[in-house]
């Protein structure tokens, strides 16, 4: 056996043990279109809430109209469905082009990790918007997408540890800063994600 | 210096082997299916690789039943783990040995 069939030997354990521990199937593009979508969502929530008629920055409406909320909560929704179904369905096609599939031990360790921080973000922004405590819904929101990042950053590329750390200082500036939250909601949700989208995807694609 | 075989595993010299024990190394278990996605091999040579690393007592099974079928899961033992390290070591004294 010569050197370099040994270090082939050895890139190939390496290569293994990170392909089966770590899902990699994320695709960078998916991160740049999910930040676009994001940013629309927050332009259609300031459209909505500041409108078009008024000047010097007075608002057209107020968040504390209940109409209005339910109508953000809408739009927050059809983004976080719309990234969803294209996070999926780009992993797909990633995974399927290296003959991978995306359900496999390292993404459900992914789900398992990242899913308890969501979830539980999820649930408290439902519960503050349903007790009509809107203030920290942004933040909250912030916060614990960060956290969920940070905890599923074991299994996957190891840039989603910055990703996350970011999301949640951009959280705590939030609830710093009141009224400007939608600003910080679009800069961690929009600009990160195609940031990092983009970084991915020069990296490793 | 002479170079020490003692920790080379004559085991590992077989591929699937050594990746098997690789991905088992990395995880704390892994199932059949898995391992077959990610080596991109057979069932029959997956089948008698895992058979002889059983045998040497490097890996254990978990047989149970998802849905009535049957679900394989393998998981390394405090043995195999050992002789991974071992070989690995000896295929690093390999490369520092021809370095010189």
């Amino acid at each position: 056996m010569n050197q370099n069939d040994v270090l082939k030997e050895i890139g190939q354990i390496r290569s293994l043990m990170e392909r089966s521990s770590k899902f990699l199937s994320i695709s960078g593009l998916s991160g740049v279109l999910i930040g676009l979508y994001a940013l629309l969502g927050a332009f259609a929530g300031y459209y909505m809430v500041y409108g078009f008629n008024s000047q010097f920055g007075y608002r057209d409406y107020y968040v504390t109209n209940s109409f209005v909320v339910y109508k953000l909560a809408g739009i927050a929704a059809c983004v976080l469905v719309a990234s969803l179904l294209t996070g999926l369905w780009m992993a797909r096609w990633k995974a399927g082009r290296a003959g991978q599939s995306i359900w496999n031990a390292a993404s459900k360790s992914l789900l398992y990790a990242v899913g308890i921080p969501l979830l539980t973000g999820g649930l408290l922004s439902c519960i503050l918007m349903l007790r009509g405590d809107y203030s920290m819904i942004a933040s909250s929101l912030l916060v614990f997408y960060g956290l969920a990042l940070c905890a599923g950053s074991t299994f996957t590329f190891k840039e989603i540890r910055w990703l996350g750390i970011l999301e949640i200082l951009l959280g705590l500036l939030a609830l710093c800063f009141p009224g400007y939250r939608l600003w910080f909601w679009a800069m961690g949700f929009g600009v990160l994600h195609i940031v990092y989208g983009i970084i991915v995807h020069k990296r490793y694609e | 210096m002479s170079l020490d075989w003692s920790l080379y595993d004559k085991m590992f010299e077989n591929r699937v082997r050594l990746q098997i024990m690789s991905v088992l190394l990395a995880n704390d278990d892994y199932d059949f299916n898995g391992l077959k996605d990610l080596l991109q091999v057979t069932d029959g040579n997956l089948a008698s690789n895992l058979k002889s690393l059983e045998k040497e007592g490097y890996i254990e099974i978990f047989k149970s039943f998802v849905d009535r079928k049957p679900h394989t899961r393998y998981s390394k033992t405090a043995k195999g783990q050992k002789a991974f390290e071992n070989h690995l070591l000896a295929l690093e004294n390999l490369i520092k040995q021809q370095q010189k």
